[in-house]
């Protein structure tokens, strides 16, 4: 008997995305990079929008995205995505527009950028990856590394009379009247992961219908950066992350939630 | 229809956008090019064409939105003024290594640091010797008149396209706030969606509709890739070296001494050369139009004829570096400037010519140079 006769199309409960490539991903085995990929992809596929849209790669360790995501996408210098979406977005208005950041692109060298486009409301999604650190230069302290937590620029932890707290940026942004969807998500169990996959569509029907800014934050795991385990730094995130960058929605339909 | 109008520099420059079929103008206010965006803004391009200005909150975010726009296929330009611009470089380079099309003014002024609003000539090292990181050129077009600020916004994206590469309109405080007549083209229509997909759908990210995705980067980790990707570069930049260079001889045919400036100092110089024609010195002016291109063969063989040559620059000392490049030391080259703001005369550059050249005009020693700023 040959595997394909076992496994048939009409039988197949999961199938890999359509439109993710056959690259090979850049990730490290554990990091939830891939699943926040993954559940884009599938979004815009089952919404039928793969060939009107226009994604945004940042620069850090999904610099590469646009290896992985197979749909028209440029990539932006350090922070900038979301000036290079909103010019994409004004020049094609019926087009989807998307960025896919990290916590420093987004939050530290692009925060201008970041708190402009969601207060001008650009008709975009903005999906906005949180690990807590930087990833691809190595494990450095990022503006969302939590307090007393150790990289390779704060080897003694996270001062926070020196090096400030972590920077809850989704809240800040939740705040500009021209955001109309916020939501945080994680992706590293079933359950999270179908979460996220609703807020994302949720977020790509908001730029369907005109509503303005949609945020997804997706608070994920670097098991390399925080030098763990995949299992144990899904385990760390959960006991350490979420209790400061509490998941859930934010604001939903341009109302903020009590 | 063309128009004739007495307008300012910065202002025709704006015009003329709207009227080149321009889709997106992304900028951000610094004296002395802040007319641009606001004549832009009072205009209503939206109306008029459906042109996009937009005002970003820093000249960073600004040169990455022409950039978003340039990965599309459309045409988009921003200006700025000096600290500005020093700013955009790094978005430049991006641009550059990205190889989109793409239009940036800067109407310089006086530096270093914040310096002065006034005039100056002060980034020609900026504009031609790269500037932002990284091994890429700029094509570089230096504005002379009110004219050529309107002109040269038409030129500038003919050859952004041509070459899928970057191109600065090098201007400054003067020729930006002077006014002067200005013959303005007729409108033309932006392309629309449809006709853009159909020129540059083989690269632009506009929907990966009825073809294979495309991709704009600039990164390739692959050395061989990267050095393949830099090489590609450099072919654009001798092919516009061999196509697309730019200059004006006025009054050269009989020089024995010649005046080599652009933008501003040319239009002052020539002003000099006449001067000195009246005294009886055999006077010519070279104008490098384009700055990269440079024209280093037509200056070569001047070297042959005259006896001495000023690089007159509102600088301290930067072109002429290429003017001494590019004649091999055949004869004497010195250099005239003023910087702070200040603004040369024609009469300063005659006395700089006499003083500096001509008196020394044989002598082919190379004594230690004395300062060649006034």
């Amino acid at each position: 008997m040959e595997v394909s006769d076992i496994i048939k199309p009409e039988n197949q409960v999961f199938c890999k995305t359509k439109l993710m490539t056959d690259n090979s991903l850049s990730y490290c085995p554990g990091c939830g990079h891939g699943t926040a990929h993954n559940l884009t992809m599938e979004v815009i596929d089952e919404m039928g929008i793969s060939e009107d849209v226009i994604g945004v790669a940042p620069v850090g360790c999904s610099v590469l995205a646009y290896d992985f995501m197979n749909i028209d996408m440029t990539q932006a210098a350090h922070g900038r995505a979301p000036a290079v979406a909103t010019a994409i977005s004004r020049l094609w208005p019926e087009k989807y527009v998307f960025t896919y950041q990290g916590d420093g692109d987004l939050a530290a060298i692009g925060t201008a950028e970041t708190i402009h486009a969601c207060n001008r409301g650009e008709n975009i999604v903005i999906i906005f990856v949180n690990n807590g650190i930087y990833g691809m230069t190595g494990g450095q302290m990022a503006p969302t590394t939590l307090a007393g937590m150790k990289s390779s620029t704060s080897p003694y932890g996270r001062d926070i009379e020196t090096m400030g707290s972590p920077l809850k940026i989704t809240e800040l942004i939740a705040n500009l009247p021209g955001v109309y969807y916020v939501s945080r998500h994680a992706v590293h169990t079933h359950k999270h992961a179908r979460k996220a996959k609703k807020a994302i569509q949720k977020a790509f029907e908001n730029t369907r219908l005109g509503k303005g800014l949609s945020f997804i934050e997706i608070v994920s795991n670097c098991n390399s950066g925080w030098k763990m385990g995949p299992n144990e730094s899904n385990i760390w995130m959960e006991e350490n992350m979420f209790p400061y960058f509490p998941l859930g929605d934010i604001k939903v339909d341009g109302i903020l939630k009590k | 229809m063309s128009e004739l109008k007495l307008m300012k520099g910065n202002e025709a420059l704006a015009e003329a956008a709207i009227r080149a079929g321009v889709d997106g103008y992304f900028g951000y206010p610094i004296t002395p090019q802040t007319e641009i965006i606001e004549y832009l803004m009072t205009e209503r391009p939206e109306l008029r064409t459906g042109m996009v200005v937009l005002q970003a909150e820093s000249e960073i975010a600004a040169i990455n939105m022409v950039y978003g726009a340039a990965s599309t296929g459309k045409k988009a330009m921003t200006s700025s003024s000096s600290p500005g611009i020093s700013l955009k470089l790094e978005g430049i380079s991006y641009l550059a290594g990205a190889e989109l099309p793409a239009v940036i003014v800067n109407v310089v002024r006086g530096g270093p640091g914040l310096g002065t609003i006034q005039p100056s000539q002060a980034d020609y090292f900026q504009s031609v010797k790269g500037g932002g990181h990284g091994d890429y050129k700029l094509y570089v077009l230096a504005p002379a008149s009110v004219q050529e600020m309107a002109d040269f916004v038409e030129d500038a994206f003919d050859i952004a396209f041509k070459y899928r590469a970057p191109v600065l309109i090098l201007s400054d405080g003067l020729i930006g706030q002077m006014m002067e007549k200005v013959v303005l083209k007729p409108q033309k229509l932006r392309m629309t969606n449809e006709e853009l997909i159909e020129k540059n759908g083989d690269w632009a990210v506009t929907g990966k509709k009825g073809r294979e995705r495309n991709i704009i980067t600039s990164l390739d980790l692959q050395s061989e890739k990267m050095e393949a990707r830099v090489r590609r570069l450099m072919k654009k930049y001798e092919q516009m070296e061999k196509e697309d260079l730019r200059f004006e001889k006025i009054n050269c045919d009989d020089a024995e001494y010649l005046i080599i400036a652009y933008g501003s100092s040319a239009r002052i110089s020539q002003k000099a050369v006449e001067l000195g024609r009246a005294k009886g010195i055999k006077v010519g002016l070279l104008r490098p139009i384009t700055l990269f291109p440079y024209p280093k063969k037509a200056l070569f063989d001047l070297a042959d004829q005259v006896k001495g040559i000023l690089s007159v620059e509102l600088n301290a000392g930067q072109m002429v570096e290429d003017v001494r490049l590019s004649v091999e030391f055949k004869v004497p080259v010195e250099h005239f400037g003023r910087t702070g703001g200040i603004i040369h005369t024609p009469e300063e550059i005659l006395e700089a010519l006499e003083q500096k050249i001509i008196k020394n005009g044989s002598i082919r020693h190379h004594k230690t140079r004395e300062s060649s700023i006034l």
